[in-house]
């Protein structure tokens, strides 16, 4: 379980996030919404331990953050951000090896060359694997990508968890490939030991993929739990300023949104 | 296996054998051209303790020492090059970007000017120490100017553009120490600027031969966290790279090698910018590879400039900083305008 307690993040007087606390449980898709400058990223960079100067305290799995070697931290948790561009000219495969570097030292083992096959095939990239990542569409980009924090927390590691944290996964993609990397998420989760965390723009994605949905407003968690607890009027219009139009399939349990 | 796996170490069997001829060749020719059989001869005399005739006094004093100069050299400022172009994540960075060769030089022309009246000499050690010292302390200036005061990191954008400025200042004052010195000293200001290999002996080469060989092991130790780098200092901080121990690591690496051999040999440029480059039109861009087929290439393009130099005005010699700029700008103009390479 990845855990958020009493978390606050000031820039001068300006406060980011203010006193968040949150739990991320393995096996649920755990997705974060709110409107822009929530404080969703934010909240991503303290939990990814790329931001260190707040208050409260980050744990993955019961262990401080703070007090976990790179090494260490890197081998059990990956992180998915925006806006990855790369200096210098490389292979898809080599791209996607860079996932396994925190569990090798010198070249890659028969270990790591089958968490990279494995992930490429996973997210169907493997037919690119020799081209060169700079020829690559933003959408082919972000599947590489994919592919790479997969390869890094590929193999379930004994007692202590595997995280995964995606800030805005699906910006680049197609309609076709948001849903299927959707479907992909909900797979990987079959694993029992792997804690999910998205943040997402589409209030509907979230509806139909996330177990527990996070809303966000003002760097405050104003609400937490399954979508038909988060996701009603009151909710919506306090943090979106929108009415919306709720439709609930009780049949099929799903939740759809309409705004007018 | 060979799926993901890059056959590079091909390459090194080949760029070593176009090393040991163009090391030949760099024995070989000059002003005085020696023959294999005096070669061969100065090097029994040398174990047997006969005495060695002109020829194959000048090989085994001046000539062997240049050529291995050559390649310590040259392996010294492109691996540098690669260390820098990978950690500003930028291909037209070169290893003086930060002020190291800058600061270097100013040190040497501190002593050119003022050397006589301070009257502190430690021999033919005064030079190197002088420029080691200079290098140093603009590249720490670099560094420390470049922290930001409230996090205490510096971003490479931030070193980058204190390196710029650092570089203005540490060149505006070569160019006033050389407005103050009389003829003599502006001379050797001059000659020190635009490089060259002419001095050379065995003890500098074995210097500058063992700094390199050490950089090198420790650089390859870098080379898998400076491949994470190339996606961004977030993205390699997730793959568990520790960025700061990084960047100290790598610029010490830097100063170490560009330092040592500029001070013996004065400043040669576009052999750190142009090396990487070639290296990776030839086999993409993994640090790995590169900084061991640097150590090849870049000895391997200095011997040919060095010898460019001693033949092009023979018996007179070309400064051998002229000829890497020489063939060096029309690469770089080329590479820049090589747009969809990766800018």
């Amino acid at each position: 379980m990845l855990e958020a307690k009493e978390i606050t993040f000031k820039i001068g007087e300006k406060v980011l996030l203010d006193n968040v606390s949150v739990q991320f449980e393995a096996g649920k898709l755990n997705l974060i919404i709110g409107p822009n400058g929530a404080g969703k990223s934010t909240l991503m960079k303290v939990i990814s331990r790329q931001l260190t100067d707040y208050q409260g305290t980050v744990s993955y799995n019961q262990a401080d953050s703070k007090k976990l070697s790179d090494k260490k931290l890197a081998q059990m948790r990956a992180v998915l951000s925006q806006n990855i561009d790369l200096a210098f000219p490389l292979k898809v495969w080599e791209v996607v090896m860079m996932g396994r570097y925190p569990h090798f030292t010198d070249a890659p083992r028969q270990i790591d060359r089958d968490a990279c096959e494995a992930a490429l095939e996973f997210f169907d990239v493997m037919y690119m694997a020799e081209r060169d990542y700079l020829t690559l569409s933003g959408g082919e980009r972000q599947r590489v990508h994919f592919a790479r924090v997969l390869t890094q927390i590929w193999n379930p590691i004994h007692n202590q968890g595997r995280y995964l944290l995606l800030d805005e996964p699906l910006t680049f993609l197609d309609i076709h490939y948001q849903f299927q990397f959707m479907h992909k998420l909900r797979e990987l989760l079959k694993e029992k030991d792997l804690v999910v965390v998205g943040v997402v723009h589409d209030l509907n994605l979230a509806a139909q993929f996330g177990d527990v949905i996070h809303l966000i407003q003002d760097g405050k968690l104003i609400a937490s739990g399954t979508k038909h607890e988060v996701l009603n009027a009151k909710n919506i219009k306090r943090a979106f300023h929108l009415e919306p139009v709720i439709y609930n399939n009780k049949e099929k349990g799903s939740l759809h949104l309409f705004f007018e | 296996m060979s799926k993901f796996n890059n056959q590079y170490k091909a390459w090194f069997p080949i760029l070593a054998v176009v090393l040991l001829v163009t090391f030949f060749f760099s024995m070989k020719l000059g002003a005085i051209n020696i023959s294999w059989a005096e070669i061969q001869a100065s090097f029994t005399k040398l174990i047997s303790g006969e005495a060695m005739n002109l020829n194959e006094r000048i090989f085994m004093q001046i000539r062997l020492p240049r050529a291995l100069m050559g390649v310590f050299v040259g392996a010294s400022l492109a691996i540098a090059g690669v260390l820098m172009q990978a950690l500003f994540r930028n291909p037209i960075v070169e290893p003086g970007l930060i002020g190291t060769s800058s600061g270097a030089a100013f040190g040497a022309s501190l002593y050119f000017v003022l050397g006589s009246v301070i009257k502190v000499h430690a021999g033919e050690w005064t030079l190197p120490i002088a420029a080691c010292i200079g290098g140093t302390l603009s590249t720490v200036a670099v560094f420390l100017l470049s922290q930001n005061r409230s996090t205490g990191k510096s971003s490479v954008v931030a070193l980058l553009l204190t390196g710029i400025a650092i570089n203005a200042l540490f060149l505006s004052g070569v160019g006033f120490l050389s407005y103050l010195a009389r003829d003599p000293q502006a001379r050797s200001i001059i000659f020190w600027n635009l490089g060259t290999l002419s001095g050379a002996n065995w003890v500098s080469v074995s210097i500058v031969g063992t700094i390199m060989v050490v950089c090198l092991f420790f650089a390859l130790r870098y080379a898998k966290q400076l491949n994470a780098l190339m996606m961004g200092e977030d993205e390699a901080i997730f793959l568990g790279v520790n960025l700061k121990k990084l960047q100290i690591g790598v610029i010490a690496l830097n100063v170490l090698l560009v330092a040592v051999a500029t001070s013996f040999t004065g400043v040669i440029g576009f052999v750190g910018l142009v090396v990487p480059h070639l290296l990776r039109l030839m086999k993409g861009s993994d640090n790995r590879f590169l900084l061991l087929g640097s150590a090849f290439m870049g000895g391997i393009l200095l011997s040919l400039a060095d010898l460019a130099s001693r033949l092009l005005l023979a018996p007179a010699e070309l400064p051998i900083g002229i000829v890497t700029s020489l063939v060096g700008v029309p690469v770089f103009i080329i590479l820049l305008r090589k747009k969809q390479y990766y800018f």
